[in-house]
């Protein structure tokens, strides 16, 4: 499944974006602007920022936006100076549009936004109709406008040729401003809500897109004219509405509804293909007439809508010819607002808690779905902290001026000093105040102790009181609820003014200062973690308090697994505390133990047994075979044995396999296995004459006796390693090329294996052992490797050439792999192999091979002690072949006399 | 594990280890090994026991052979219970493997039905969930059903084929939104101790309050010796799918994610061991 994103807006206007395969929230790329709103589709995201100013965020990507822009340069022939650019009065323009009805000259061209660039100068166009055209592009006609021939004749009294130069769009990965264009007058006042969809309009052109914005006045506007090739689209075009519109949500079809300031929807109908903005609207009554629609989202053929008591309601019954629907349905659980992405999926932000909560069980059979459940992803820069959680006691936060650093430290209290001594506050400036940040990283990764050296820090930190009144914000509320601070604080100087957040009301007090929290006693329990990256918003356990959320770029499959759910191991969070309030049911305590029993149940049952016959045959045989096995018992020998690869599906519902190896002890039959989970690398041996191989766990490569095999061609064990390595990948899920965190080694003979990293790996107290982890080989040949997090791969082979590695895999002895076989190239690599030839000077003859008896052998290696011949030195494995035969090495360090001999007084010993 | 979905896995997934041994009066012409095997909680005794006959039968005389029933401590194994309850109430809380003792003669009419083909078996487990779905929603969910529905449920029982059979069963699963739960709990109580083979009671997941009733309640309600008094030690466990869920657990989430592939659920209550 490729990845797409789910986009958020926390309170101070920070943009968020979360992969469907990831676990963590991403800062967006781009951070210099704060945003209210956005909407996102798969190729782009629309925001309005703080300045009520609509932005655009279009993905970079493979394929340029690029845009052409062409004209005609006209000329008559006369009798005095052939053809000129004299043309008649009747005539068009010199230059003009293909038409010759507007007059276009090159310089009348501009760049329609500081979006876009010139990709190159004008240049003429000398390819007409797929031919190409001689001397400068022109074709020729009897006058205008008439049919252009390439060809001068006789009668060719008018000619024309076309000038094209190509802009391209190059705001990507950051947010383009939407510069208007519109004639002052008619400008929409500032907007307050936008909506995209609409590019799955049945036969509409691909890359289509229908923005539809909400302003300040209650007006609705559509963007015209927003495709691929112009992404910010050209004018905003009033639509009527029959009320104020507060709210708008665009579906990726053709449903289009919005809510109005007296509480009823609208729904928008007649949109298609010609008609994108739609015909008429119908009003649909909220489900409660007390409380008005506050908000809608709608998707492909689902409405999902709050009500101002900011319950939840589902729309039964909406399609394509209903867009209206048929009833409204209460759904549990109190939001903030909805967001219906692609497949109808639905997330929410939480009433209470602020976080967001993703619909489980939307089905097309089930489009309400089943429960609310939290996000509990961590921020992308959780991943580096290791908390020692317990030993933190309480939290603070500290605001800056400048929201880019606004950051949150720890600051620990020893039991003792907290719980009875009021500490002074104190304010700080944390603009000023740089290290702070470090300081407080430091105490989150080292022990309680450090904290009493924070602390004299914070407070060694020039004050700066002029910047306002301090106020306090020192939290143990589990829920990291704003309104709580106020109630429970008692300190003296807690004068909060958090209960309204937003921007404004965190620039106005900037400072903020510490007071202690009287009852910390009560924290000891909760685990707090300390946080000192810049970027950092939130500690783990306040998870992010979100404003808005955007799935309509968000591809949730049904059938992968979702990691937003899991707090990543190292983080104390208070999930529990999260879900609570929506669905009791998922941690009560019996369910809790329900899970616990079950696994202990499993283990109990199954894990001795794992090897006894399954009642209903679910396994494959997969291949069978004789092969010939080192045995482990002495004398150590090959001997004949029957091999097994026994494939199935276990409880987990993940293909596994078994490798059973049947020999003959003492003419009993008998059998090792080896699961393939359990295998880290298979390894080729290559040995003189056997076509073998070694394969490895964790417990063989402790006692250092792989199970070593061997078969009787090459043939054979290629296929039974390609199958093996595929076996291996399968019980451990990994499919396709290596992913971007791959770890990448080659072994001394140069062969190249890969190693997934698990994503407990980075979190985990100590990271797995090499020898622990699964190694499986990609092709080629290499001596060096590096990588980087970014899938960028390089290396360079024994005859010092560089390579990059395509994404390709397989390769190598893994061939047969139907779906791999892109980007597999050959590669080649020449490795010099020295041998010696050693001689001794005598009286008689001079130099010579007829060397003393204590002498090294006349041909050998570096070092003397191998014999190597020229016809018994052989290439280091059968992929080798010489490609040259041998010669003579001048350049041996040292030097080399004319024949490349170099002398000493004696061989040393 | 976080997902509902993983119970409905682990129920189904769930494996008994079981040694079989041919009981030793059985004549025969060689000696028999013991036959080892995983045995499927969820699935009946006869349904899963093909390749023990096919074992046993080759080492013993071919008119010696008559039906093949199963005994364990000297209580015969009511095929027609699924296997993990049989383990659940005459053999937890004893060491693995579970040791079966095999019978070909001398088939204990009083206490076994018969069971002569798998047919038998197919009517005995869609006569469960029909009984089941009765009492959840009236039949109309079984009965809104093809015929290929119900063979598909059979078949994902058979073959082992956990997605196949909840392709169905879900649907029997549902009850309408407006709804708390199921009309009735479809269950049933076991008691090792007792002659009487289960209680069967209506029960519904809702009580009039509108709270959610609980196991602790059905219990009460049902079997209250079996709930200890206020002071006193709890002298059984009631076990399901050979774990002990908590009496707090609802009743309608039990009867969802922890039913037997019949649809209901199959509760034992023994004796705690004192050890």
């Amino acid at each position: 499944m490729p990845s797409s994103l789910l986009w958020a807006v926390d309170i101070f206007g920070r943009v968020y974006t979360l992969s469907t395969v990831g676990q963590y929230w991403e800062l967006c790329k781009d951070t210099q602007l704060e945003f209210k709103r956005v909407s996102a589709v798969k190729q782009c995201c629309w925001g309005i920022a703080c300045d009520h100013q609509v932005y655009t965020f279009v993905f970079s990507g493979d394929v340029p936006i690029r845009y052409q822009e062409e004209t005609y340069e006209n000329q008559r022939w006369n009798p005095v100076g052939g053809f000129c650019e004299k043309l008649l009065p009747s005539d068009r323009w010199q230059w003009s549009d293909v038409s010759g009805l507007k007059h276009q000259q090159l310089d009348s061209f501009t760049l329609p936004s500081p979006h876009w660039e010139w990709e190159s100068d004008w240049y003429v166009d000398e390819n007409i109709g797929g031919e190409p055209t001689e001397k400068g592009g022109w074709t020729y006609a009897i006058d205008f406008p008439s049919t252009y021939t390439k060809d001068k004749k006789w009668n060719s009294c008018v000619r024309r040729r076309r000038w094209i130069r190509y802009r391209r769009y190059k705001s990507r990965d950051i947010w383009a401003k939407i510069v208007s264009r519109d004639d002052p007058d008619q400008l929409p006042d500032p907007f307050n809500d936008i909506s995209v969809g609409g590019w799955e309009i049945t036969d509409e052109p691909v890359g289509r897109l229908s923005v539809w914005a909400v302003s300040l006045q209650g007006r609705l506007w559509y963007r015209e004219n927003v495709c691929h090739h112009n992404p910010e689209g050209s004018v905003w075009s009033l639509i009527t509405t029959p009320g104020e519109v507060v709210q708008v949500s665009c579906g990726p079809y053709d449903l289009l509804w919005a809510t109005l300031w007296e509480g009823q929807a609208i729904v928008r109908e007649g949109i298609d293909r010609n008609n994108p903005q739609g015909i008429s609207w119908s009003i649909v009554e909220s489900p409660s007439p007390e409380n008005g629609i506050m908000h809608v989202s709608v998707g492909v053929d689902v409405v999902w809508c709050v009500t101002k008591d900011r319950k939840v309601w589902f729309r039964r019954g909406v399609n394509s010819h209903n867009p209206c629907g048929t009833s409204w349905i209460e759904m549990i659980g109190e939001m903030m607002m909805v967001t219906v992405g692609l497949n109808n999926q639905v997330w929410g932000i939480g009433c209470d808690d602020r976080a967001i909560y993703f619909r489980q069980g939307v089905t097309p059979s089930e489009l309400s779905g089943k429960a609310w459940k939290a996000i509990v992803s961590g921020q992308e820069s959780d991943r580096s902290q290791t908390g020692s959680s317990t030993s933190l006691l309480s939290a603070g936060c500290f605001f800056t001026d400048d929201i880019q650093n606004q950051t949150n430290a720890i600051i620990q209290g020893d039991a003792d000093t907290s719980s009875d001594t009021e500490l002074p506050s104190v304010p700080m400036n944390l603009a000023n105040t740089p290290p702070m940040g470090a300081a407080a990283s430091s105490s989150g990764n080292g022990t309680g102790n450090q904290t009493a050296e924070i602390r004299a820090n914070v407070t060694a930190d020039p004050l700066d009181s002029d910047q306002g009144e301090a106020t306090v914000a020192l939290t143990n509320n589990e829920k990291a609820n704003l309104e709580t601070h106020k109630s429970t604080n008692p300190g003296p100087s807690a004068e909060l003014q958090w209960t309204n957040i937003d921007l404004k009301e965190a620039q106005k007090h900037p400072v903020l200062s510490i007071s202690t929290f009287a009852e910390t006693s009560s924290l000891s329990s909760l685990g707090m973690f300390s946080v000192g990256a810049e970027e950092q918003q939130y500690g783990a356990d306040e998870h992010p308090l979100w404003a808005w959320v955007s799935g309509g770029g968000c591809l949730v499959d049904l059938h992968s697994p979702l990691k937003w759910f899991t707090v990543p191991s190292g983080l104390s969070s208070s999930v529990q505390s999260l879900s609570l309030s929506m669905t009791p049911a998922q941690t009560a305590a019996w369910r809790k133990q329900i899970f616990q029993q079950l696994s202990e149940r499993t283990k109990r049952e199954l894990e001795n047994f794992r090897h006894y016959e399954q009642a209903i045959e679910q396994s494959v045989w997969v291949k069978t075979g004789t092969l010939q096995w080192w045995r482990n018992w002495k004398p150590h020998k090959w001997m004949d044995v029957r091999v097994a690869l026994e494939q199935f599906t276990g409880s987990d519902g993940i293909r596994d396999s078994i490798l059973f190896i049947y020999y003959m002890y003492h003419e009993e039959k008998k059998y090792i296995h080896v699961f393939l989970n359990e295998v880290t690398i298979i390894v080729e041996v290559l040995n003189e004459a056997k076509h073998s191989f070694a394969l490895y766990t964790p417990e063989r490569t402790k006692q250092r006796w792989p199970i070593r095999l061997a078969a009787s061609t090459e043939q054979e064990m290629h296929d039974w390693l390609s199958l093996l390595n595929m076996s291996c990948c399968e019980s451990r899920q990994l499919q396709g090329p290596p992913s971007h965190h791959a770890i990448w080694s080659v072994t001394c003979k140069g062969d190249i294996f890969v190693s997934e990293p698990s994503p407990e790996l980075e979190a985990g107290p100590q990271p797995m052992p090499c020898d622990q982890m699964f190694w499986r080989q990609v092709g080629g040949h290499l001596r060096l490797i590096e990588c980087n997090n970014r899938g960028i791969v390089w290396g360079i082979g024994y005859d010092h050439t560089a390579w990059v590695y395509t994404g390709g895999y397989g390769g190598g002895f893994i061939q047969g792999l139907a779906n791999s076989a892109d980007n597999i190239y050959t590669q080649s690599d020449v490795k010099c192999v020295y041998i010696y030839e050693n001689q001794r000077w005598n009286p008689v003859t001079g130099y010579s091979s007829r060397g003393l008896p204590t002498d090294r052998y006349m041909w050998s290696d570096a070092s003397g002690l191998q014999e190597c011949t020229k016809i018994n030195t052989k290439p280091p494995s059968p992929q080798w072949s010489w490609v040259s035969d041998w010669y003579i090495d001048f350049n041996t360090s040292g030097g080399t006399d004319r024949e490349g001999w170099q002398y000493a007084a004696d061989f040393p010993a | 594990m976080t997902d509902d979905k993983d119970v409905l896995r682990d129920v189904w997934f769930g494996r008994i280890p079981a040694c079989f041994t041919l009981y030793q009066d059985e004549i025969t012409e060689r000696e028999a090994e013991p036959y080892y095997l995983l045995l499927p909680r969820i699935s009946y005794l006869t349904l899963v026991t093909d390749k023990v006959k096919k074992h046993f039968q080759k080492v013993m005389r071919q008119e010696e052979v008559s039906e093949i029933w199963f005994e364990y401590e000297g209580t015969p194994l009511k095929w027609h219970y699924p296997i993990g309850l049989l383990f659940d109430l005459h053999a937890s809380n004893t060491a693995l493997p579970w040791s079966i003792t095999v019978h070909f003669k001398n088939f204990p009419e009083k206490d076994l039905l018969h069971c002569h083909s798998k047919d038998v078996i197919e009517a005995h487990f869609m006569a469960c969930i029909k009984e089941a779905d009765a009492l959840k929603h009236k039949s109309q969910v079984i009965n809104e059903m093809q015929k290929k529905d119900h063979k598909q449920l059979w078949m994902g029982l058979q073959n082992d084929k956990f997605e196949q059979f909840w392709a169905i069963n879900r649907k029997l699963m549902e009850y309408p939104p407006e709804d708390s739960g199921f009309r009735y709990i479809p269950f049933r109580i076991y008691q090792a101790t007792t002659e009487r083979p289960f209680i069967q009671k209506l029960f519904r997941p809702i009580a009039s309050g509108g709270q959610l009733h609980t196991l602790g309640d059905l219990i009460k309600d049902v079997c209250p010796s079996a709930i200890a008094p206020e002071d006193g030690e709890q002298k059984t466990q009631v076990m399901i799918h050979g774990i002990e869920p908590m009496l707090e657990t609802p009743i309608q989430w039990l009867s969802e994610h922890m039913s037997y592939p019949d649809n209901f659920l199959h509760i034992s209550i023994i004796p705690r061991p004192t050890d």
